[in-house]
């Protein structure tokens, strides 16, 4: 996942009711809208669920997206997450390949990246990394010559650094 | 009627308590099994019961009776196959922003998902042709969801909601409470708009020397009809009309063009292009209205008042945007407009000049025939004339309902219904039906093609036994008429397809009186008038009309799908050669 200029990150509270995922993904579907990732959770309301969905947009059909999404009934409100003034968070779980000679190196990789080995096995490790998209994309290009043999991401999660995002809902 | 908070009652008995609360006086349905507990209550109750031949037909007549009124038409439907037949018309509603309710039974919760017999997942299948939706499964939640329903469905942009109830649901007892406010986190109109906006646009439009007044449906929708009559005689701008919104502003003043668009005047169509402001007001940049879109109005900025945000922008970027009620909106408009005018005030008398020359070199006009035969829009043009700017006229879809729009004057609003965006055949007799309804002392007259008379004529039956007396003249050419034209224009005359046969079956006149109607025909030009008198004369039935014209007619003017605005051609081969000046 790369990010450049059309990449955007929507913080999305929506309703915690039956049906809103599907409305969200009906919506980017009928209207055409690229969802690059989509991670939805709990927040500390239980009303209330939070989407972080990115996109791929140019600036203007990006207001389009908002302006759409905040049509949605459930929808509570859209906060457009500014990946400088906000914590951008993907979790990334790789098993590698590894002989005893490479096996070292792969360890030293993970302690650079501040990432975590959490299963070893006599050919392969797993491992466990957190951060935004160009670290784990930095992550993954070094790996790949060991041999990646299995690979899991996590959408992306965000939140605003500070006290009280802004919403650009309506 | 609130003295029924807190009675026991069943979830069935409560939606129907919730919907006299809800101040419904007549809904169109069918019953069947899974909606079957709703309709012992409602057998019971003092709102109007309307039981209608098929479902489309229910929805069709909600929205005709919707438009016709202002009012949120409701339609009921059983689970399956009754729900699906919903979805045509909740899709249509949804497109001309039609305040519209409908109830839909559903299997019993426990069966959901289980693909029980008559089970459709009818909120999934419209989440995306409709404003909201709901699935109910618990019968305490049914008050609420109708009250939220029509609140939906009537306020900002209003829209089609469906509310499918399970038929346990419908069942158990429950206690009813209605709601005394409705709060929705994620649903707050804005409804007045940006003051600073009104006053930015009121000096863009007194620094304009040729602005359109680009008026749409929304006008009617929001009822600023009186206001927009005030902002025009303010602003002296000439106005054109959409499809949507004839009749908003009275086709009679002298400031009025006509339609803008595919089939609208040349007047309207190259104001439009030739405009340095278009004060766009309720209206959504259609396809069908701008052409191709890179080269709509291409000198022109745009105020755009709406109030949907997401139209701002998402066809024309708008250099102005007026989020808000329109009424709001232009009443905000006028003092800000005269303040600006005491400064300064541009002078329209040049930019008259040259629209009137568009007027007067390229008005509306049709031939008659040469081999004697009727000419269609003649006969639309009579209805209009006979019928007069009180009755309401409801057009179906295709050359007919253009016709319709160019050759009927509209002097009123809510006069003019029919189905613009999702463009469904089939709609004008059951829409005439709910707006005959809605209106039962105006004349209401469907204006319908012999294909899309086809579609749905059975509500006729409909109309026939519960005394709702419309009128229907059949505007038969034996084809599917649109179609035709265009293959005529694109495809060579190879008329694959679109010939309906319908001059010899069926006989629309035996079929109307089959139907409990009454069938009447005509074919030549002298026998129109009478005709037609002959037809406002019957009050106490339907009455069918079949009025068999020339099928080769076409619509004239047109700008052919996807190409620019400035290729209006007036007639078969003929574009309107312009003044090297003009251009």
């Amino acid at each position: 996942m790369t990010t450049n200029t059309h990449t955007h990150t929507l913080s999305v509270l929506v309703e915690n009711s039956p049906g809103v995922l599907a409305r969200i993904a009906s919506l980017f579907s009928r209207r055409g809208y690229n969802i690059d990732s989509l991670a939805v959770g709990p927040t500390e309301d239980d009303n209330i669920s939070r989407m972080t969905i990115v996109i791929n947009v140019e600036g203007h059909a990006l207001e389009q997206v908002i302006q759409q999404l905040d049509k949605l009934v459930n929808v509570i409100s859209i906060t457009q997450l500014d990946p400088i003034t906000s914590v951008q968070r993907e979790l990334l779980l790789v098993k590698v390949s590894t002989t005893p000679e490479s096996r070292s190196q792969v360890l030293e990789t993970v302690q650079l990246f501040r990432a975590k080995v959490v299963d070893v096995a006599q050919d392969a490790v797993t491992i466990e990394a957190t951060g935004n998209s160009e670290k784990i994309e930095a992550l993954l290009r070094v790996l790949e010559p060991y041999g990646i043999k299995e690979l899991v991401q996590s959408g992306l999660v965000a939140m605003s650094r500070g006290m009280q995002p802004k919403s650009a809902g309506r | 009627m609130s003295s029924d908070n807190g009675t026991r009652m069943t979830g069935a008995t409560s939606l129907v308590k919730s919907l006299e609360h809800a101040g419904v006086e007549v809904m169109f349905g069918i019953p069947g099994g899974a909606i079957l507990p709703a309709y012992d209550p409602i057998f019971d109750s003092p709102i109007r019961h309307i039981l209608v031949r098929h479902e489309q037909g229910a929805g069709h007549a909600a929205t005709g009776y919707a438009q016709a009124t202002g009012r949120v038409g409701v339609c009921i439907a059983t689970s399956g196959p009754g729900a699906t037949n919903l979805v045509t018309p909740l899709a249509d509603a949804q497109m001309d922003s039609v305040p519209l309710v409908a109830i839909t039974g559903q299997v019993a919760s426990a069966a959901i998902g289980t693909d029980a017999f008559q089970e459709a997942d009818i909120r999934g299948i419209t989440m995306p042709v409709t404003k909201h939706n709901y699935l109910i499964t618990d019968p305490r939640d049914i008050p609420r969801a109708i009250a939220e329903a029509f609140h939906i469905a009537s306020t900002g942009r209003p829209g089609a909601v469906l509310v499918d109830i399970a038929k346990d649901a419908l069942q158990h007892q429950t206690e009813f409470q209605w709601p005394d406010s409705i709060s929705l986190a994620g649903y707050n109109p804005v409804t007045v708009p940006d003051s600073q906006a009104v006053r930015d646009a009121a000096a863009l439009i007194a620094q304009s020397h040729n602005p359109v007044l680009y008026v749409g449906g929304g006008v009617i929708k929001a009822n600023a009809h009186k206001e927009l009559m005030q902002l025009a005689q303010l602003t002296g701008a000439p106005v054109v009309t959409t499809l949507m919104a004839r009749g908003a502003f009275p086709d009679s003043h002298h400031q009025h063009l006509g339609m803008p668009g595919m089939h609208g005047t040349v007047a309207a169509v190259t104001a439009l292009q030739k405009a340095d402001l278009l004060i766009t007001l309720g209206a959504r940049f259609d396809d069908r209205v701008t052409g191709k879109l890179s080269s709509f109005a291409p000198h022109a900025k745009v105020i755009h008042a709406d109030i949907d945000p997401a139209e701002i922008g998402k066809n024309r970027v708008a250099d102005i945007a007026l989020v808000g009620d329109l009424a709001n909106t232009i009443t905000a408009l006028i003092p800000a407009i005269q303040a600006e005018f005491k400064k300064s005030q541009p002078d329209l008398t040049a930019w008259w000049t040259q629209v009137n020359s568009y007027r007067e070199r390229f008005p509306l006009g049709y031939d008659h025939p040469a081999d004697g035969t009727l000419s269609p829009q003649f006969v639309i043009e009579r209805l209009g004339k006979i019928a007069g700017p009180e009755a309401i006229f409801v057009a179906g879809v295709g050359q007919h309902q253009m016709w319709a729009s160019q050759f009927i004057n509209y002097e009123n609003p809510r006069t003019w219904l029919n189905s613009g965006g999702l463009g469904t055949m089939g709609y004008s007799v059951p829409a005439a039906m709910g707006a005959k309804v809605g209106a039962p002392d105006k004349v209401v007259w469907a204006i319908d093609g012999d294909g899309c008379f086809q579609m749905t004529n059975q509500e006729l039956v409909t109309c026939a036994i519960n005394k709702i007396p419309i009128k229907v003249a059949i505007i038969n050419n034996e084809s599917l008429g649109m179609v035709r034209q265009w293959q005529t224009l694109f495809y060579n005359e190879r008329y694959s397809n679109t010939d309906l046969h319908s001059k010899r079956i069926p006989d629309f006149a035996k079929l109307a009186e089959a139907m409990g109607c009454v069938g009447l025909r005509c074919e030549s030009r002298d026998d129109v008038d009478r005709t037609i008198a002959q037809a406002m004369e019957i009050n106490d039935q339907p009455v069918v009309v079949d009025f068999s014209v020339h099928r080769d007619a076409m619509v004239w003017p047109m700008v052919a799908a996807g190409t620019s605005n400035d290729d209006i051609v007036v007639a078969r081969s003929l574009a309107p050669i312009w003044d090297s000046q003009e251009l």
